[in-house]
């Protein structure tokens, strides 16, 4: 499907079989996984760098002077620097570790907001927004007496960077906004953003927990402030990921959490702290995790991120025009080209939790719910809708199941 | 399980065609929750006459678990006194909880429900109307669900 567009690795069939889980079966039915957006699966390498570590280079980092600590030292650093090449980070100080992207908005909000907001600067977040993209803002704003302010999506989903900018003053200091939204794959205009709230004096941070697996991304050249990732959405562990942040603003920050590996020099009355990125770096990290991380990040230069996003694309075109086919209706945007693979949609007035019950039957792997993202479910006008998402292991062969079952779904429910 | 051991004919019926479906303008009690997992909303509203249920109807939206549950409580406990009442939102409870052994002499087209407990997800759905049936008795207005994430 990508040999038009040059030379390509790309062999969906080969790379299902990395995946060890997609070869089981669900109630008896092959497992069509369309959930990725929730959390991806792992291929067989990833699995096996995991257990090689614990295998062989289990130890702590840093503090240990023995071959085993040098081993994992390495390897954990080594994961750091493939993350920053990955993401076009000039320098790999500038990538921390965290959780993922929940962890990561609550380290920025913290360290950055509470240090730099003043009462009545404003943060602007999208109504996309996921809600650890929200939260962790009010929080901040409610301590710091900043204040927070909304920007509306348009009718067709997508968001204007004109209606952004009109939104923008000089009490502006943060806009948070999605890469790529989780509900209905709208990607925001992130580099001309960028510039718009360099132009205030503000800083942007982006979301990027579905945006990062899914295309290729440079914050160099989009000229970003901060930029969060999360490691299980891309073929990694859970609880891997980091923040990519700019060095003079990871310099700038208060620590967030306080403990071993983060300081310099302890003493009774004050602390000093090292400098970015193990400032960040409080307690034992997750080793092992942000190793496999790095083995993900492998595969998917193996692809090629610009391969991985023309495969999705094509299969997100595919899906919605076989979702409208049989009466389903799609929210967001409807062109490929300016979205991802997360395609949430309601079909004939079936509950979404009741449509996923009966496709969990058929082995498809569906999400019904808000998505953590109730605000966008209010614009909606939906108490909440069922999402499909795509990955490199998912071929049209899965669109067709998830049309089957659904119009079986259909005839179920009388619909 | 196969989807009908689930989806019983009686849910299915009880969700297109609720029961006592309807608002109830001057109800002595009434309360209203939602369950923020799914989106599932229920208003319960009750009148009583001497100690007993002399009315009660419900509307809400959401799917076809949480309103069919709804609908079937108020055939279940119309008429009945408080205790009585108590005693029936006691014995579902157990029943979700898979801790009381439900058979059709004592829970009637309620028994349809019992393949949810398999789904501990969907049991928030079928005792969402419950809660809100409790809560009303107990004269307590609005609350919200509890459910995370």
């Amino acid at each position: 499907m990508t040999e038009q567009r040059g030379p390509s690795t790309f062999d969906v069939e080969r790379v299902k079989r990395d995946f060890p889980i997609l070869s089981r079966t669900s109630h008896g039915k092959r497992l069509v996984y369309l959930d990725s957006a929730n959390t991806s699966q792992k291929p067989r390498s990833v699995i096996d760098t995991i257990t090689e570590y614990y295998e062989r280079h289990n130890a702590n980092l840093y503090r240990a002077v023995y071959e085993l600590a040098e081993e994992a030292t390495a390897m954990f650093e080594g994961a750091r620097t493939k993350l920053a090449t990955f993401i076009g980070a000039p320098d790999p100080d500038a990538v921390v570790f965290t959780r993922g992207t929940t962890e990561s908005i609550n380290l920025i909000a913290n360290a950055w907001g509470r240090r730099f907001l003043r009462e009545g600067d404003e943060i602007l977040f999208s109504e996309l927004e996921h809600h650890s993209n929200i939260v962790p803002w009010q929080l901040v704003a409610e301590a710091t007496g900043a204040v927070t302010r909304m920007v509306p999506i348009e009718d067709d989903g997508t968001l204007d960077a004109e209606r952004i900018e009109g939104m923008m003053t000089d009490r502006t200091k943060v806009l948070a906004i999605s890469g790529q939204s989780n509900v209905l794959g709208t990607m925001p205009a992130i580099k001309r953003l960028a510039a718009s709230a360099h132009a205030i004096g503000a800083i942007i941070v982006v979301d990027g927990a579905q945006l990062v697996p899914h295309n290729p991304v440079d914050v160099t050249g989009l000229n970003v402030d901060f930029l969060t990732i999360s490691g299980h959405k891309m073929l990694g562990p859970t609880a891997s990921g980091g923040l990519y942040g700019r060095l003079e603003l990871l310099d700038a920050m208060a620590p967030f959490l306080g403990g071993g590996e983060m300081i310099m020099e302890v003493y009774p009355d004050h602390s000093t702290y090292k400098a970015p990125p193990h400032k960040f770096e409080a307690g034992t990290m997750n080793i092992a995790e942000e190793i496999g991380l790095a083995s993900a990040i492998d595969y998917l230069e193996g692809l090629g991120m610009e391969n991985v996003r023309d495969h999705e694309r094509e299969l997100t075109a595919y899906a919605i025009e076989a979702l409208g086919s049989i009466g389903a209706t799609v929210y967001g945007p409807k062109d490929p080209d300016v979205r991802g693979g997360a395609v949430s949609f309601w079909y004939k007035d079936i509950h979404p939790h009741d449509l996923a019950q009966v496709l969990d039957q058929e082995g498809v792997c569906v999400r019904p719910g808000h998505h953590c993202a109730q605000v966008l479910m209010r614009r909606l006008g939906v108490p909440a809708t069922t999402r499909a998402s795509f990955y490199v292991y998912n071929t049209p062969e899965d669109v067709d199941a998830l049309i089957a079952a659904l119009e079986k779904a259909g005839e179920f429910f009388g619909a | 399980m196969a989807l009908d051991e689930l989806y019983k004919e009686v849910i299915l019926d009880h969700y297109k065609n609720p029961r006592n479906k309807r608002e109830m303008p001057g109800a002595v009690l009434q309360c209203s929750k939602n369950n923020p997992l799914c989106g599932d909303e229920i208003t319960v509203f009750v009148n009583e006459d001497d100690g007993t249920i002399a009315d009660v109807s419900f509307v809400g939206q959401g799917c076809s678990i949480s309103q069919s549950s709804a609908s079937m409580m108020t055939e279940t406990v119309a008429g009945k006194s408080r205790d009585e009442v108590e005693a029936s939102i006691g014995a579902f409870r157990g029943m979700m909880a898979g801790e009381v052994e439900a058979d059709e002499d004592s829970f009637g087209e309620l028994v349809a429900l019992k393949g949810v407990v398999k789904y501990p997800v969907r049991v928030k759905c079928a005792v969402l109307a419950w809660d809100v049936l409790q809560d009303a008795l107990a004269g307590e207005g609005e609350a919200e669900g509890s459910a995370p994430h």
